[in-house]
């Protein structure tokens, strides 16, 4: 909502309120000013510091005034120039210009009637007409085709009012000459954002209201609607067919209006609030919407006569059919569906109810019309551009509808038929029905104002379904209880009041119970009326905490006090499995690995390069082709960010977080794992490292090792795999943990690796279910370190290729038992000597008794065992 | 006793030109030696008469003393000379780079949701998580967003396919709320007559339907903070949010609150927090206002209360939201939020 101050003031007095002030409190009570634009008033002093954002520009008081021309005179060398005889106030000047909207006055002689301008004198500054977008320019003497010109009339966009550079401005006939013309029309627009709660503050007197109660000034009533009120009209009837989506519908008619332009000071004003300016007639019912929230529709009353026969004009509102078509004045036919509301007469639809009027009724002025159609000169033979109603004559009649509308209906309404509009938007956000007569009231009463015209006395006024009066009541305590402050009932009454609730001090109760948060025993009761403009105050509960919000708004949230909680802390118990993969990320920095994170959302052609799955949870609307489903891989992910990386000389990346199995019309189950990939040189190149390896199997086993062992699992096991796909089928293994599968890793089968841009060298990749792991016990408690002497011997045996490492290590180990301490493969070997298919496996093995000194004989006698063990089960022979 | 001058000269004198250690073994070995001239001095000393012996026996050991001396000073010097020598020939230029290993790193979102949590731990709320798939009941209808309410524009959704799920459509969480519902309905069912008091805080990922440019995205993190129980005070939510802020950006951190509108806390507000690259003197960080939007709260709905098993009438409790990437903006000066989700290892390497 576009809010200029200047019409603010015709309802609240502003005195000793800077613009930065209200904006502020605005702020501050909820309704966030989210821009100030200048145009005309002083910006602040120091802009680079404001804490709001600006722009716009203030108008210098000695050198930007009102003017008029008193005589418009050809330019001896240009045609299309003028030269204007002014008077500034202080003197004559001459101006050049070359304004079209006085261009028509050239060389008629001394004006009748000057005409008032806004006048900038040489060494102001302006905004340059005629450069695209906003540029400050300072004007400076220049000879302009041999005519000095050294000021200027400007038009609304040198002044910063709006976009408008057609023509100049032409200020109303009693604007004071000589008068600095930030006095006279100086302004400032706050851009306020109006959240759905605050839906009834779109508008100017809304927004004053808040403001005169958050200031505690007063809030001047509109203005008096005079003779206006009256009893019932005859010149319309109204049927509702259904006042659960058309509440209240009401009409009132003014007649022989003469279709004009707007006095300046209303085009302006429009203008500063976004809402462009069409005439005296469109230009009411905007206005009054702007002054006052509700929607107003002008129809062309001569048209709907003639369309009842010259029999009495009859308005029925009602659910469209699905199918019917209705042309909108923006001249677009429309295909509707139920859920429109149409307002009708008896031969149909005239307009799309609350959202957009139908062409055919609108208010119709020839007078543009006549200038639109000599604007585009039809070529030979070509038929006439024109619109469907050029109807030839103006209109002189006018029936004005305000009504109150179903406001879900009318949102999904704007939404289906995308036709936002300052209608749409505060219908479908909700507007109470009292306001339908005072919107059409005020309408009448500008209209009879800017066009001359004779309100007929009366209203139609159909009113079927009043909103229930909202009455709630809050107590003393809800206040102490909610906001944590002590307030007394007439306190709160006096808040709430500022803001037109009707407050009623019921009784004072002597509540019995007992509670901590007590301070009194004694609470008083309030019974709240919601005032008439209002259908955001709940009933009971909702409604305590709909007036808690008001009362700490009115009384200010930044006054209320800081405090810490006194409610008992809840026990304290953690969260097992958060706290699990927070571990396991920390074990994998530990290691040297980067954590990346993805989109959930990705593509069966994203995924397919690694596993294609035929069932995804599939996004209904994606933002884009490539992100329309949620990822069954977490792999394919991390993958992902390594082709992202692939220039990176090595990459060591990991990601924990969701897959999603589908669960056809139910939710997806959402699955934990861990991804981890590998690929690169091990060792960074740099002055001594010239030829790193690169990271093979065996660095990223390592590294599962060490996660497993650091979330202290002890039961450990490797086994080949060749049931996954996408890794080399004799470089894969599963883990298995307490004997259960909890992951597998290996290097990427080739064909699957083709499919990614990740280079030369192998990529090695791995899949936890940490969902698994989080399930299994791991073991406590550490292995007490020897306090005797170890005997130490390396053996080396010549085993088939078929014959597992880990096989020979467990046959070690399990023949040793306690008295070998530690196993480690140091060398594997193989050559013509040891034979074909065979390979030699080098121990170092410790040998270590808990009570006494291993001596070399014991070792022996352990090793032999172990040897003979080796030599049956796999055929092993002791290299000598 | 002339023999002996001259011996000692000429060991000296040799001396003189002896630079290595194996020389000085040699001229040692020749000047002290079984078989030099000064030992055979000692050695001819029984052969001289009583009177001479005494004099020329004290007169061959200050010779002898004074080689000696000579030896162990040349001696030093040569040792100092070699380890001058290979000292200087041991020294590395310590201008070349060092060996690094490679350094692990959480990625910023996780570091940043730490930060938060670990102060939120600290003071009494525990991480509970739920899940990022919600029926629009859990989103938004238990939240206090009706069906068609206007609310509903500020979150536009994701939805996932699904059939004859009518009003109950499913859909990307676009807030972490849902989990308040979930974990209120937990509480309370331990205890439906007196649930228990609620201090937790909920951190995930979140979805909105938003295009991906510089300034938004489609998924971001967030942490929102719950607390319910029976007598808390929009004041308690002031005074904790004021703790929290001076925990995160300072001890010094200076909030303010500003009133807004959420559908799920009434009354609500907007906390910021006085800008901490500038100390709210004004800078491009926080647009010179001095201020930066920090988080939004407010006092939990009743709606919302009502719908996770609190009666409202006797509970009271406030939440709050915030967003880790939002803050890592801030703070780091990132102008680009797809830097989040982009993967790209120099961005993350700098964390």
């Amino acid at each position: 909502m576009k809010l200029p101050i200047s019409w603010l003031k015709d309802f609240v007095d502003l005195d000793g309120l800077s613009v930065e002030d209200i904006a502020r409190t605005f702020t501050f009570g909820g309704l966030e000013v989210e821009e100030i634009h200048y145009a005309g008033l002083p910006m602040p002093k120091d802009a680079a510091s404001n804490e709001f954002k600006t722009s716009g520009i203030g108008w210098d008081r000695d050198k930007i005034v009102v003017a008029e021309i008193r005589e418009v005179k050809p330019h001896p060398n240009a045609d299309r120039l003028t030269l204007l005889d002014l008077f500034d106030g202080t003197q004559e000047q001459v101006v050049l210009t070359g304004a079209p909207n006085i261009f028509h006055l050239k060389g008629t002689g001394k004006l009748a009637k000057p005409i008032k301008v806004a006048y900038a004198k040489e060494g102001s500054t302006i905004y340059d007409g005629h450069a695209d977008g906003l540029v400050l320019t300072t004007l400076k003497r220049a000879k302009i085709r041999g005519v000095d010109s050294y000021s200027m009339v400007c038009s609304e966009k040198e002044l910063g009012i709006s976009e408008e550079h057609e023509g100049i401005i032409l200020l109303d006939d009693d604007a004071p000459v000589g008068m600095a013309l930030v006095d006279y029309i100086g302004d400032a627009v706050l851009e306020v954002k109006i959240n759905p709660n605050m839906a009834r503050n779109a508008n100017v007197y809304g927004l004053a209201r808040e403001l005169a109660a958050m200031t505690g000034r007063d809030l001047r009533s509109l203005p008096d609607f005079g003779g206006l009120k009256g009893g019932a009209g005859n010149f319309a009837e109204i049927e509702i067919v259904d006042p659960q989506l058309n509440p209240r519908f009401v009409l009132g008619l003014i007649r022989d209006v003469e279709i004009k332009p707007s006095p300046y000071w209303v085009q302006r004003r429009l203008r500063l609030a976004g809402v462009r300016p069409i005439s005296n007639i469109v230009d009411a019912t905007n206005y009054a919407m702007l002054e006052l929230g509700e929607p107003l529709h002008a129809f062309d009353y001569d048209v709907l006569n003639e369309r009842a026969g010259k029999k009495q004009v009859k308005i029925i509102t009602r659910a469209a059919q699905d199918g019917e078509k209705l042309t909108t004045l923006d001249n677009v036919e429309r295909t509707l569906s139920s859920m429109n509301v149409l307002v009708c007469d008896e031969k149909g639809p005239l307009s799309i109810a609350g959202v957009m009027g139908g062409a055919e009724s609108e208010v119709y002025d020839a007078s543009k019309e006549i200038l639109e159609a000599k604007a585009i000169e039809p070529k030979e033979g070509e038929p006439t551009m024109g619109k469907i109603n050029m109807r030839g004559k103006s209109t002189t009649n006018v029936l004005l509808e305000g009504a109150a509308w179903n406001f879900i209906n009318i949102r999904r309404t704007a939404k289906q038929h995308n036709l936002p509009s300052e209608a749409s938007f505060r219908f479908s956000r909700g507007v109470h029905p009292a306001l339908a007569e005072m919107g059409v009231r005020r309408g009448l009463q500008l209209m009879a104002e800017w066009s001359g015209g004779k309100i007929e006395a009366g209203l139609v006024d159909n009113y079927p379904l009043p909103p229930k009066e909202s009455v709630v009541e809050i107590s003393t305590r809800d206040v102490k209880r909610i906001l944590g402050i002590e307030l007394s009932a007439q306190e709160i009454a006096s808040l709430l009041e500022r803001l037109e609730f009707k407050c009623e001090i019921r009784e004072t109760i002597i509540d019995t119970r007992k509670s901590k948060n007590e301070l009194s025993n004694i609470e008083h009761r309030i019974s709240v009326t919601a005032p008439p403009y209002r259908l955001d105050i709940g009933e009971g509960v909702v409604g305590v905490a709909d007036l808690m919000e008001e009362v700490a708004r009115i009384f200010g949230v930044e006054r209320i006090p800081e405090t810490r909680l006194a409610d008992p802390l809840p026990p304290q118990v953690g969260n097992p499995a958060f706290e699990w993969d927070e571990r396991v990320r920390d074990i994998l920095v530990r290691l040297g690995l980067q954590e990346v994170v993805s989109y959930r959302m990705t593509s069966p052609e994203r995924e397919g390069r690694l596993a294609a799955h035929n069932e995804y949870a599939r996004i209904a609307n994606p933002i884009t082709p490539d992100r329309n489903v949620l990822r069954r891989s977490l792999l394919a992910s991390a993958l992902e960010a390594a082709e992202k990386n692939v220039r990176a000389e090595s990459l060591e990346l990991f990601e924990i977080g969701p897959i999603f199995e589908p669960v056809k019309n139910d939710l997806p189950r959402e699955l934990p794992r861990l991804a981890i990939v590998l690929t690169g040189l091990r060792a960074a190149t740099s002055w001594d490292v010239k030829d790193s390896p690169a990271l093979d199997f065996f660095d990223l086993k390592g590294r599962i090792e060490l996660l497993l062992a650091g979330l202290r699992f002890v039961d450990v096991t490797y086994a080949p795999t060749e049931s996954v796909a996408y890794l080399h089928p004799g470089k894969a293994a599963e883990v298995k943990v307490n004997g259960q599968v909890v992951g597998v890793f290996g290097e990427l089968h080739p064909l699957t690796k083709e499919k990614y841009e990740l280079g030369a060298r192998p990529v090695l990749a791995a899949e936890f279910n940490i969902e698994t792991l989080r399930a299994l016990s791991p073991a406590y408690g550490i292995v007490p370190v020897a306090e005797f002497p170890p005997v130490y011997e390396d053996i080396a045996i010549i085993v088939d290729e078929s014959v597992a490492a880990s096989r020979v290590e467990g046959l070690i180990r399990q023949t040793g038992g306690r008295s070998v301490s530690d196993v480690r493969l140091f060398d594997v070997y193989r050559d013509e000597k040891i034979g074909a298919n065979k390979k030699s496996l080098a121990y170092s093995l410790t040998y270590q008794a808990a009570d006494k000194t291993m001596t070399d004989a014991e070792a022996a006698a352990i090793r032999n065992k172990i040897v003979k063990r080796l030599e049956h089960e796999v055929s092993a022979k002791l290299r000598s | 006793m002339d023999q002996l001058n001259d011996i000692e000269k000429a060991a000296l004198d040799a001396l003189a030109s002896v630079v290595t250690e194996e020389a000085l073994q040699a001229w040692k070995t020749a000047q002290l030696g079984r078989s030099s001239p000064l030992m055979q001095v000692f050695a001819g000393l029984g052969k001289l008469s009583k009177e001479e012996r005494p004099a020329v026996g004290s007169a061959a050991n200050r010779v002898k003393v004074a080689i000696e001396a000579a030896l162990a000073a040349r001696e030093t010097e040569i040792k100092a000379a070699a380890l001058a020598k290979s000292l200087e020939e041991d020294a590395l230029d310590v201008t070349l780079p060092g060996r690094t290993v490679n350094v692990g790193r959480l990625h910023p979102s996780t570091q940043q949701l730490r930060r938060v949590l670990d102060i939120l731990k600290e003071m009494g709320f525990q991480v509970y998580t739920s899940r990022e798939v919600e029926t629009d009941e859990m989103n938004f209808q238990m939240l206090n967003f009706p069906l068609h309410h206007p609310a509903r524009d500020m979150q536009d959704s994701f939805y996932v396919e699904s059939e004859g799920r009518g009003d109950n459509p499913i859909l990307m969480r676009t807030h972490t709320s849902p989990g308040q519902i979930r974990a209120m309905r937990e509480y309370a069912a331990t205890n439906p007559q007196n649930p228990p008091p609620i201090r937790i805080a909920l951190p995930g990922m979140c979805f909105r339907y938003e295009q991906i440019t510089s300034r938004s995205e489609m998924q971001f993190n967030q942490v929102e903070g719950l607390a319910v129980g029976e007598g808390i005070t929009f004041a308690d939510l002031k005074g904790t949010l004021s703790d929290f802020a001076r925990r995160m950006f300072g001890q010094n951190a200076r909030t303010r609150f500003r009133a807004d509108h959420f559908p799920f806390t009434e009354p609500s507000a907007e906390m910021d927090v006085e800008c901490f690259v500038c100390g709210g003197k004004g800078c491009s960080v926080c647009k010179r206002s001095g201020w930066l939007e920090i988080l939004g709260c407010g006092m939990v709905h009743p709606v919302v209360l009502q719908n996770g098993g609190y009666d409202p009438k006797r509970y009271s409790g406030f939440a709050w939201g915030m967003g880790p990437e939002r803050q890592l903006m801030l703070r780091y000066k990132i102008d680009d939020i797809r830097y989040f989700w982009g993967n790209d290892v120099r961005f993350l390497e700098q964390f």
